[in-house]
């Protein structure tokens, strides 16, 4: 019984830590298909989680607040555009630049708007559903947020999208060879654009998830280096939207394990429960990253001679 | 009737002024060659036409209405088709989603539809393909047909090949013309980019001649021939430079023997080579790309491993030789892509010295006279038109051959491995290095010579070996080569 509760918990934390991941994957993995790869997106979830906070916060409504996020992940998307798509700036430079801006920028802003105090604000956060009554054992797993089922099934959805529809297949084509997406007629460049800035939104969203459910509040150290953890997924995954569910999951599974493994009493240093995720991630990408398929293109900036 | 008609083309990339007031014009339902040596502006002239690339100045007409083209999606909608030197196909998309990849329209895509569409179209224009392949499963022949296939169904009354048989054994070549004359009879207008004048006198109607950038003028096939037309090319009647007479051959030098070997992927790309170069004569080992001529002169210059077999240069084994070992046992190497054997930032009296650095030390230090004297002399032995303290990467692909070429042959070596010499240089430079191939074969060297220009081969080799699939398909004396059992064999069939 004691080891059904844990486990219970155990796969409940599993899906609450893998729902920030999801989100950032796949916004990733729009970017990256089209041949960008986008630095920015630690600083896109900072943005998300700062911006939703706030405008929650400001509003009161929490739908104004994850609206407002997405929009801010979208310009975040734009500007890399602007930057990588439009003017050529090498892909690194422009992510990790839009990282430090929007980090930046977000700080700056949260001290304006909400000062400095000892306590800090917070908001009413997403409810979790209540999908089976309280006192049911599977209730943990069941009763999550909103959010996390969203990005659950937003998985096949980017599935689809990527490999049934026309949009889709233009993101492909310019993530593989544009050159021959040139010829063939297409607007590479708008193509990109559109790729990063959906890119940019899902990223937001994956940031604003923990400050408008998970936590209620917003903490200078909130994302933590989830935008890193979903640039190893997502070679981990291989560039397929399925593959993001695993990589998120085992990565959450071990978060939410070392958690637990904290409190339990070994006498180890914390910080070695802390490395493990990371252990992990390191150790998964080794195995599965060795036969990559990755974009052609990733990492090129096009420019027709 | 004109399909197209292009007046006072002017086309500049920074200096160089690659379409110099160039008229063209094509008439409805003719073949029409545009000749040129490398570099002489025809493959930008047909980018403008297909809206990659901007003119400066100058006018399009489309039958006989002025036209603005800014993008391929204009040409395309213009009935304008072009086939690249490089294909624009997406490797990973399979021919049916790369047949619409420009197309606009419902959101979703009904792939089972188009492979219908895409079937009926191939059987209709005659141009076989399988819609359902995935291009990187093709052959570059395919991936060819794929390409034209491509251009007929979005309507292309126009079709431009961008030198379409570079890249094809002579049988695939036969497939293609006899494909490209029935497309002429409904009514097909066809601009073929060559520098092969046999082809062009072979398929074609008209000839427009491009030289340095000008026009030269343009002439019908059947008012002129081969003669009149090399001499329009390069602006004079004699060319190419052949092999004279037959030699007496010395002992073996460069012997072969069973070796193995991969590719990047893991792949086995060599299987059981052997081959035996004797002195003074050079050994042509024809194929078309792609078929292990790569790893074979990557595992003769040292930087490739073998699985398996042998390799001796003399009495030396080279089988598990690096590239100081090989360098060492007089093996001269002038590799397939000298870009990445020169460093672009290093000047020239720098780059002529890589190898050999050794020899130019004076107590620890680099002796900068010593490298200065030696560049100073290649430079007028071989030519090179260029400074001593130039950067290499100012220096024109010619020029950059002639280093590479200096820089081997200065230190006699007694046996060279050269892949893909001439390959994207101009007349002149080509008549340079094959002339100096065939010094290096009268002093006494022993010449493997790796090429897929198979006039190349046939004009130098005293035996020619064909590579197929990894695979030596056999070894015939030059006497016994023709055009037709070369092709063959590189095609895949036992001589």
């Amino acid at each position: 019984m004691e080891f059904t509760l844990f486990l219970v918990g155990l796969i409940a934390a599993t899906l609450r830590v893998a729902t920030p991941l999801i989100y950032g994957t796949l916004g990733e993995l729009f970017s990256e298909r089209s041949g960008v790869l986008n630095l920015g997106i630690e600083g896109t979830m900072f943005l998300g989680a700062f911006v939703g906070f706030a405008a929650a916060s400001l509003s009161g409504s929490l739908w104004i607040g994850l609206l407002a996020a997405i929009i801010a992940g979208l310009l975040a998307g734009l500007l890399m555009a602007l930057l990588s798509v439009r003017l050529g700036v090498n892909q690194h430079v422009a992510g990790l630049g839009i990282t430090l801006l929007t980090t930046g920028l977000s700080l700056y802003a949260f001290r304006v708007i909400f000062g400095e105090s000892k306590v800090p604000p917070s908001i009413e956060s997403f409810p979790m559903l209540s999908i089976l009554p309280e006192t049911h054992i599977l209730a943990p797993i069941t009763n999550q947020y909103l959010l996390t089922f969203i990005g659950l099934a937003l998985i096949p959805v980017v599935w689809w999208i990527i490999n049934k529809t026309r949009f889709g297949l233009q993101i492909r084509a310019v993530g593989e060879n544009p050159e021959a997406a040139d010829a063939a007629g297409l607007n590479v460049y708008a193509i990109r654009t559109a790729a990063l800035a959906i890119g940019g939104s899902l990223m937001a969203v994956g940031g604003a998830f923990l400050t408008m459910a998970q936590l209620g509040s917003f903490t200078f150290g909130i994302i933590a280096g989830r935008g890193w953890v979903c640039i190893a997924l997502i070679i981990f995954a291989n560039w397929k939207a399925v593959n993001v569910l695993w990589g998120a999951l085992i990565f959450g599974g071990v978060q939410a394990l070392q958690l637990r493994l904290q409190t339990l009493g070994f006498k180890l240093p914390y910080e070695l429960f802390l490395s493990l995720p990371y252990v992990v991630t390191i150790i998964a990408l080794t195995i599965a990253g060795r036969n990559s398929s990755a974009p052609s293109a990733l990492l090129k900036p096009y420019r027709r001679e | 009737m004109h399909a197209v008609q292009m007046k006072g083309i002017v086309k500049r990339f920074a200096d160089l002024v690659a379409n110099d007031h160039v008229d063209f014009d094509l008439e409805k339902g003719e073949i029409h060659a545009l000749l040129g040596e490398n570099g002489a502006g025809k493959t930008t002239l047909m980018r403008i036409l297909y809206g990659l690339y901007h003119a400066d100045e100058g006018q399009i007409l489309i039958n006989g209405s002025p036209v603005a083209i800014h993008a391929p999606r204009d040409a395309i909608k213009l009935g304008i088709g072009m086939v690249t030197q490089h294909f624009t196909l997406v490797p990973t998309l399979t021919v049916a989603e790369n047949m619409v990849l420009g197309e606009t329209g419902s959101f979703t895509i009904n792939l089972k539809e188009i492979e219908k569409k895409v079937a009926e179209a191939s059987k209709r224009f005659g141009v076989p393909v399988n819609p359902h392949a995935l291009i990187r499963h093709l052959s570059v022949g395919e991936r060819q047909r794929v390409e034209i296939l491509k251009a007929l169904y979005h309507d292309a009354q126009i079709l431009i090949l961008d030198e379409p048989t570079a890249v094809l054994v002579p049988q695939e070549v036969e497939v293609l013309f006899n494909a490209l004359l029935r497309l002429q009879k409904d009514g097909l207008s066809v601009v073929f980019i060559s520098h092969h004048l046999n082809e062009v006198m072979q398929i074609c109607n008209r000839v427009t001649v491009l030289r340095d950038g000008k026009l030269t003028g343009t002439v019908k096939i059947a008012d002129t021939n081969l003669k009149d037309l090399a001499n329009m090319m390069v602006g004079r009647e004699n060319f190419g430079v052949t092999r004279q007479g037959e030699r007496e051959q010395g002992k073996v030098e460069l012997r072969i023997e069973k070796i193995n070997a991969v590719d990047k992927k893991g792949l086995q790309a060599l299987k059981d080579v052997s081959l035996e170069v004797r002195q003074g004569e050079i050994l042509g080992l024809a194929g078309v790309s792609g078929n292990g001529q790569t790893e074979l002169s990557a595992v003769l210059c040292g930087t490739q491993k073998i699985t398996s077999g042998k390799v001796f240069a003399g009495d030396v084994d080279l089988s598990s030789a690096d590239t100081s070992d090989v360098c060492a046992a007089g093996v001269g190497r002038i590799p397939e892509d000298r870009h990445a054997n020169l460093v672009g930032e290093l000047s020239v009296a720098e780059n002529l010295i890589l190898d050999q650095m050794d020899k130019f030390k004076k107590n620890g230090i680099m002796d900068q006279q010593k490298i200065q004297d030696n560049a100073e002399e290649l430079i007028k032995t071989y030519n090179i038109k260029a400074n001593a303290n130039d950067r290499l990467r100012t220096l024109s692909g010619g020029n950059m051959q002639k280093v590479m070429l200096a820089r081997t042959l200065s230190q006699n070596p007694r046996i060279v491995i050269a892949s893909q010499p001439t390959r994207g240089l101009d007349v002149g430079a080509t008549d340079y290095v094959r002339s100096t191939l065939l010094e290096q074969r009268d002093r006494g060297a022993a010449v493997l010579l790796l090429s897929e220009d198979l006039e190349e081969i046939m004009a130098l080799s005293d035996r020619i070996a064909v590579i197929y699939g990894g695979k030596i398909m056999g070894v015939l004396p030059a006497q016994e080569a023709t055009a037709e059992k070369l092709g063959l064999m590189m095609a895949g069939s036992a001589a």
